[in-house]
C-alpha cells in the first residue's frame, strides 16, 4: 500500500526528496481524492501526492526541508483532518498477502489445466495419448506444487522443528507423497496419476489462507487508519533562539520544546514558560483537560490544547511514561501467544491418526499379499482422501464469514484466534471513562437556553477546538441549530470565545468562579446576563441494556476504573454491577491476573492507554474505536460507533462460529468415515478422489456461509 | 490427435499469458487500492 509508485519528476528538485505517510480518516469519495492530490500538488515543497482510497491515507513526496507540522497544515487548509504515521513503506501483511495471491493464482492456472488433461483421461483416453496426458500433467504440476506448496511446506517444517504438529504437516506429507507416487507412475506407465489430486488441493487451500490473510489485511488498515502516532517529533528552541525541527528519536533530555496549540508532545519534560491545558485522556481517561503551568511535569503523547507551552524535556524515547506502558503490555501480551488455535488442537489428534492409517493400509496389503506397488498406491490414495482439505476449509471459511459480517456492523477483527478466543469468556470487566461513558463531555442544560442564545453559541464554538467547544457545536449542530451572525469571533488562549452580535458583547468561556473541581463548565455570557452551561460524560445510550444482555448470555460483568469511586457510584447502581474504582493500569493488571488465576476467561473492554496492560492480558479484549492507539493495537477487536451493544454481539457471534467451526469438523470427518474404506479397499481412482474432495469442501464452505446473519 | 500438439501448446500458452498478466498487475500495485480505483474514474482533469 506504501509501495505505490508515484511519478517520478525529481529531475529539476536538487534537494532530497522523501516520503510521509498520513492517515486521512475523513476522506471518502472521489472529490476528495482530487482535492488533496490537486490540492497538495500546487502546494510548494511536495512534489507528489497519491491517495489511497482502501487505507484511507496519503503518500506524500517531499522536500526533505519539509517538517511534518507543515504538510499537516498544508493538508488542513483543504479542509481534511489528517496524522502522520511512523513507518511508511514496511508493510509485512500486505507482502505476504501479495505472495499467498501469486501462489493461489499458479495453482489456479495449473489445476484448471491439469483438470482439463485428467477429463480426457478419465472419458477414456489410452496408451500412448494418456502416457501424454500424464506427462502434460507432470510437467504443470511440478513446479506449481514446488512454488504453490511454498506456504505450507514451510509452515509444516517450522512446526517439525519445535517438535510440534499442526493442520500443514498432514497437507504436506499428502501432497509431497501424492506428487511423488504420480511421478513414479507416470515414469513406469502406470493407468492412474494424482496430479490432478494435489494442485486442487493446494488451490483450495490456498483459496482459504488468502482470504483469512486479506480479512485480517482489511481489519488492520481500518486500525491504522485511525491510528496516530504520539509525535514524530518537535520544534527546538536553540541557544541562538532559532527553532528547527527534531524528530522524536532524536530528542535528547535538557532540549527546549516549542509546543504550539494542537501539537501533541514528543517526550516528557517540564514546564517552563507558557500556560495552557493539556489533553492527557490517552493516560488517566479523564476527558478534561489538566492546567499546566511553569514547572509543570508533562507526559509525552498529550495534547496541548489551548496555548504555547515552553518544555524542557526530561525523558525521551525509551524512558517515557508512555513507553514503560508499552513494555508493561508487551509482557501481559506474551501469555495470550500461548492460547493454541483449534485448528491446530485438532491437527494434533488428527495427524497421527491419518498417518498411522495410511500406515497400517500398507501394512495390512503388504500382508495380504499385494507387491509393494500396490501397497503403497493405496496408502497414498488414503493420504489423498484423508488430507484435511475440508478440515484445512472449516476454520477459516467459517471465521472470514462471521468477521465478514462483524465488520459489516462496526466491529473490526483482527485474526481468527480472538474470535475463537472471544467465545470462551465468561466474565467481562469494563472501564469506566471512554468504555461505559462516551469519554467526551456532552452538555447537559442546553434546552434552557433561547433559540438565539443557541444559535450564538454555535457561531462562537465552532471557531475553536477546544474539547467544550466541539462538544457544544456538535450538540447543537445536531439538534439542528444554524449560526447566528456574530461578528468579530476571536479566540484568546486560555481565556475563550468572544464576538459580537449587533450591538452585544458575547462570549463563551471560563467560569469566572470556580463551581466544581470536578464538573466541567463554560460560562456564556451576553450583554451584562451570563449563564453556566454544565457538561457531563455520558453514559454509552445502550451501556446499560449492553451490560444486562452480557449477564443473560451468563457472563459475569464487573466495572474497573482509575476514577474515584465517587465518581463510580451512579454508574454501578445503574447498571447493577461492582464498580472498584482508583485503578492504576499495574493495579488493572493485577487483577485481570488475579480473576485469570481463580479460573475465569476474561474478556477486557477499555479504551485508554492505562487499559493497554489489562487489555493484553485479558483472554480476549475490545475497545472503542475512539480507544487510544496503544489500546486499539491491544484489543483483539475494535469497534466503531456511540454504542455498546457490540460487545454483546461479538462474544455472541463468536460463540456461533465456534459452533459452526465444530459441525465443520464433524461433517469433515463424516466424509473421512465414508471415504477412508473405499480408499482401504482400494477402489478409489483419481475421479472418485477428485469428485469427493470437491464436495466435502463446498459443504463445508457451504456450512460457512450460513454465519452471514450471524451479527445480529 | 495432431490436432492436439498444436491445441494443447497454445491453450497452455495462452493460460501463461494470463497468469503473466496477473503478475504484472499485481507488481505494479493495482490491488492495492481497490477502492480508490473505482472512485478515480469520476475526477475530473483539470
Amino acid at each position: 500500500m506504501a509501495t505505490q509508485p508515484l511519478p517520478s519528476i525529481d529531475m529539476e528538485e536538487p534537494q532530497a526528496v522523501t516520503t510521509s505517510l498520513f492517515a486521512l480518516p475523513g476522506i471518502h469519495c472521489a472529490g476528495c481524492i482530487g482535492k488533496i492530490e490537486n490540492g497538495l500538488s500546487h502546494v510548494p515543497g511536495i512534489v507528489a501526492a497519491r491517495v489511497n482510497l482502501s487505507a484511507k491515507r496519503v503518500s506524500i513526496q517531499h522536500d526533505a526541508m519539509m517538517a511534518p507540522p507543515d504538510i499537516r497544515s498544508a493538508i488542513s487548509t483543504l479542509g481534511f483532518e489528517s496524522e502522520p504515521l511512523a513507518d511508511p513503506g514496511i508493510d509485512v501483511a500486505a507482502a505476504e498477502n501479495r505472495a499467498l495471491l501469486r501462489a493461489l493464482a499458479v495453482a489456479g492456472f495449473a489445476a484448471m489445466n491439469i483438470m482439463l488433461l485428467s477429463v480426457s483421461i478419465w472419458s477414456g483416453a489410452e496408451g500412448g495419448t494418456r502416457q501424454m496426458f500424464h506427462w502434460l500433467s507432470a510437467l504443470i504440476a511440478l513446479p506449481t506444487v514446488a512454488y504453490a506448496g511454498q506456504p505450507f511446506f514451510r509452515s509444516a517444517w517450522a512446526a517439525l522443528r519445535q517438535g510440534r504438529t499442526n493442520m500443514d504437516v498432514p497437507i504436506s506429507i499428502g501432497v509431497a507423497l501424492t506428487t511423488g507416487m504420480s511421478l513414479y507412475e507416470t515414469i513406469t506407465g502406470g493407468h492412474h496419476a494424482w496430479f490432478d489430486g494435489a494442485v486442487m488441493l493446494l488451490f483450495f487451500l490456498l483459496a482459504g489462507r488468502v482470504l483469512d490473510s486479506m480479512m485480517r489485511g482489511r481489519a488492520r488498515a481500518g486500525v491504522a487508519a485511525l491510528l496516530k502516532q504520539t509525535a514524530p517529533g518537535a520544534m527546538i528552541l536553540d541557544k541562538a533562539g532559532h527553532s528547527h525541527w527534531v524528530a522524536a528519536a532524536q530528542l535528547q533530555p535538557g532540549m527546549e520544546m516549542l509546543v504550539a496549540a494542537g501539537e501533541r508532545l514528543a517526550a516528557d519534560g517540564r514546564v517552563v514558560a507558557g500556560e495552557s491545558g493539556l489533553d492527557i485522556a490517552f493516560l488517566t481517561g479523564e476527558s478534561a483537560p489538566v492546567r499546566v503551568r511553569a514547572g509543570d511535569m508533562v507526559q509525552a503523547g498529550a495534547l496541548n490544547i489551548d496555548g504555547p507551552v515552553h518544555v524542557v524535556v526530561t525523558a525521551a524515547g525509551a524512558d517515557t511514561v508512555i513507553a514503560d506502558i508499552a513494555r508493561l503490555m508487551e509482557q501481559a501480551g506474551q501469555g495470550r501467544s500461548r492460547y493454541v488455535q483449534l485448528a491446530d488442537r485438532a491437527a494434533r489428534l488428527y495427524a497421527p491418526c491419518v498417518h498411522l492409517l495410511a500406515a497400517l493400509s500398507f501394512a495390512g496389503w503388504m500382508i495380504a499379499g499385494a507387491g509393494v506397488h500396490q501397497a503403497l498406491l493405496i496408502a497414498v490414495a488414503v493420504l489423498l482422501i484423508t488430507c484435511p482439505c475440508a478440515l484445512g476449509l472449516a476454520v477459516p471459511a467459517a471465521q472470514i464469514v462471521a468477521c465478514g459480517a462483524l465488520m459489516k456492523r462496526g466491529v473490526l477483527v483482527k485474526d481468527g484466534s480472538a474470535l475463537e478466543r472471544l467465545a470462551q469468556v465468561d466474565e467481562a470487566v469494563f472501564d469506566k471513562t471512554g468504555t461505559l461513558t462516551l469519554g467526551r463531555p456532552v452538555p447537559r442544560d442546553l434546552d434552557a437556553l433561547s433559540s438565539e442564545d443557541r444559535a450564538i453559541i454555535l457561531a462562537l464554538a465552532r471557531g475553536s477546538r477546544h474539547p467544550l467547544s466541539v462538544a457544544l457545536r456538535t450538540a447543537l449542530e445536531m439538534q439542528g441549530v444554524s449560526a447566528a451572525m456574530v461578528e468579530d469571533v476571536r479566540e484568546v488562549a486560555g481565556e475563550g470565545m468572544s464576538g459580537r452580535f449587533g450591538a452585544e458583547v458575547v462570549t463563551l468561556g471560563r467560569p469566572s468562579s470556580l463551581i466544581s473541581l470536578f464538573d466541567l463548565a463554560t460560562e456564556y455570557r451576553r450583554g451584562d446576563q451570563s449563564i453556566l452551561l454544565r457538561f457531563a460524560d455520558a453514559l454509552r445510550p445502550d451501556a446499560v441494556d449492553t451490560l444486562a444482555t452480557l449477564r443473560n448470555m451468563e457472563i459475569t460483568t464487573l466495572i474497573a476504573s482509575g476514577d474515584r469511586p465517587e465518581a463510580l457510584a451512579d454508574i454501578a447502581r445503574l447498571t447493577g454491577t461492582t464498580a472498584i474504582g482508583h485503578l492504576r493500569p499495574a493495579d488493572k493488571l493485577a487483577l485481570i491476573e488475579r480473576l485469570k488465576s481463580s479460573g475465569h476467561r476474561i474478556v477486557m473492554v477499555g479504551d485508554g492507554l492505562n487499559d493497554g496492560p489489562a487489555l493484553a492480558a485479558g483472554h480476549a479484549s475490545m475497545a472503542p474505536a475512539s480507544a487510544s492507539d496503544a489500546s486499539q493495537l491491544a484489543a483483539d477487536a475494535v469497534f466503531l460507533g456511540d454504542r455498546l451493544a457490540p460487545v454483546a454481539m461479538t462474544v455472541r457471534a463468536a460463540r456461533r462460529t465456534v459452533a459452526v467451526v465444530k459441525q465443520n469438523f464433524a461433517l469433515a470427518i463424516g466424509y473421512n468415515v465414508l471415504a477412508v474404506p473405499l480408499a482401504i479397499a482400494g477402489h478409489v481412482t483419481p475421479l472418485v478422489a477428485a469428485v469427493a474432495m470437491s464436495t466435502s469442501s463446498l459443504i463445508v464452505i457451504a456450512n460457512a456461509l450460513r454465519l452471514k446473519g450471524a451479527a445480529k | 490427435m495432431t490436432g492436439l500438439t498444436m491445441l494443447i501448446p497454445i491453450a497452455l500458452l495462452l493460460g501463461l499469458v494470463g497468469l503473466a498478466a496477473f503478475f504484472w498487475a499485481l507488481g505494479s500495485g493495482q490491488f492495492d487500492d481497490s477502492d480508490g480505483a473505482a472512485a478515480r474514474i469520476l475526477i475530473e482533469d483539470e
